[in-house]
């Protein structure tokens, strides 16, 4: 087992003069290998922590590069990392706070192929990811390895977490068998998240991660903790263990990992969200078009917050929730360009509108970011 | 009554109430007046036969219903149905 320095005995007193802690608690952790997927929301919070609690190794999986609009949530890059790639950020950040701990990088999109390799050598992993495939491939990873998964989940102002993949205890296919049909939740890149929120769920995930080291306490094993920021109220549910489950049950029919993109139907959904190239439209073809005084009419099927946030001069708001109910007040004899902010819900609204017999409904490539990139660069991103 | 305590994703869908009261003898009747009030929130609730969709957990106090008698489960009228649907985080599909 590790020994502590005296450098560290004077770091972790607070942790020594605990029984529950102690030497021996502290020299495990020490010894500890915790692999954080993810280094954004969730993970932020969650690395910090683990450094300054003294996990011995941390690995962190990401092969993302920070956004400005990250720093809302993301505690570990700041303003200068902007652009930098955030195994890199963190791992600065992580040097800072405790230059004691081994930083693993794996500047990587956690896969079929590498994930088993990857895993292997961890005693605990910390899913805070934020896409499904990737959740399942964590979670299939994790039983077919024997590794607890300290799960954290977040949607706006609600959060989700438990410890999964634990001997005796459920899987998180035994809580969700499987995943929505993709287009139908919406993402927080949609539907926002309260920037605090990650904070408290990837701190739930860190004292479980230290629980499970230490051995000490209750874990969440077998319950789903809920929090609802807005009501400010913890509740949980019980989680069993699902004789039938496919990887952890008794007769497991996934004995390998899978593809897992497959698994939660990306492929079928991209190719069902794909426009006909003819239906789309770029911005600087818009407005070239509008100031030749063409009759187009524009769509914006964004949310009344977004709408108010920026908009296309002279467009006409119709949240895409609320497409249906306003259908009727559409022409479909004109020429109706429809917009949000990539383009990827105005492409949902095309298919529909196309369906219902409007033939003349455009998508604007790129929505309008690409708006602000391409004619008005007064229209902030977001 | 029992009441139904509705996730943040749903909220949209029954007029940004956070509960909502109903009336039923089961799981299922409770359901079956949630959406009878509040239309819109069905097919994020059911799938096209009308079962749960698989997404989608429903609890009668803290126990899942696949443990009691799923859609067959009695109420009294203190209980409290949660839905918790699965939810991934960040990320926007490609």
């Amino acid at each position: 087992m590790a020994r502590l320095t005296p450098e560290e005995i004077r770091r972790y007193s607070r942790h020594l003069i605990m029984p529950e802690v102690g030497l021996a608690g502290q020299e495990r952790l020490k010894d500890a290998r915790v692999l954080c997927v993810g280094t954004g929301g969730l993970g932020s919070p969650l690395a910090l922590y683990l450094a300054a609690a003294g996990v011995g190794t941390i690995g962190l999986v990401d092969f993302d590069e920070v956004d400005e609009s990250n720093l809302q949530r993301q505690i570990i890059h700041g303003t200068s990392d902007v652009g930098r790639r955030k195994v890199v950020s963190a791992r600065e950040t992580i040097r800072e706070i405790n230059p004691n701990v081994h930083v693993e990088l794996y500047e990587t999109r956690l896969s079929s192929s590498n994930a088993l390799d990857i895993l292997a050598s961890f005693d605990v992993i910390a899913d805070g990811t934020d896409n499904f495939p990737t959740r399942y491939l964590v979670n299939d990873a994790c039983v077919l390895l024997g590794k607890p998964n300290a799960y954290g989940s977040i949607f706006r102002f609600e959060g989700q977490a438990s410890v999964f993949c634990h001997p005796e205890g459920p899987c998180y296919r035994c809580l969700y068998p499987e995943p929505p049909p993709p287009g139908l939740v919406p993402s927080c890149a949609e539907g926002g998240v309260l920037g605090i929120l990650p904070g408290t769920i990837g701190l739930v995930q860190a004292t479980e991660v230290i629980k499970l080291v230490l051995g000490i306490g209750e874990t969440l094993v077998g319950r789903l903790m809920l929090y609802d920021a807005l009501s400010m109220k913890f509740r949980e549910m019980r989680v069993r263990r699902d004789p039938a489950c496919p990887v952890c049950g008794e007769n497991p029919s996934i004995r390998d990992l899978i593809d897992y993109d497959e698994f939660c139907g990306i492929p079928e959904w991209e190719e069902s969200q794909r426009v006909d190239s003819d239906w789309e439209i770029g911005a600087t073809e818009v407005h070239e078009r509008r100031l030749r005084g063409e009759d187009l009419f524009l769509l914006d099927v964004r949310n009344p917050d977004e709408f108010s946030l920026c908009r296309i001069e002279g467009s006409h708001l119709l949240p895409l929730p609320h497409l249906l109910d306003g259908v009727s007040e559409l022409d479909s004899a004109r020429e109706i360009i429809v917009y949000c902010r990539t383009g990827i819900r105005s492409a949902q609204a095309v298919n529909v509108l196309r369906d219902m017999g409007f033939r003349k409904a455009k998508n604007l490539r790129g929505g309008i970011h690409a708006w602000s990139a391409e004619v008005d660069p007064s229209i902030p991103r977001y | 009554m029992p009441r139904i305590l509705i996730p943040t994703p749903l909220r949209p869908y029954v007029e940004h109430q956070p509960a909502v009261e109903v009336e039923g003898a089961t799981v299922g009747e409770a359901l079956k007046d949630l959406v009878r009030r509040h239309a819109a929130v069905a097919r994020h609730l059911l799938d096209e036969t009308g079962a749960i969709r698989s997404f989608v957990n429903v609890y009668v106090n803290d126990e899942d219903i696949r443990h009691l008698q799923r859609t067959e489960t009695s109420l009294a009228g203190t209980d409290t149905i949660s839905i918790v649907p699965s939810v991934a985080g960040g990320r926007e599909v490609r």
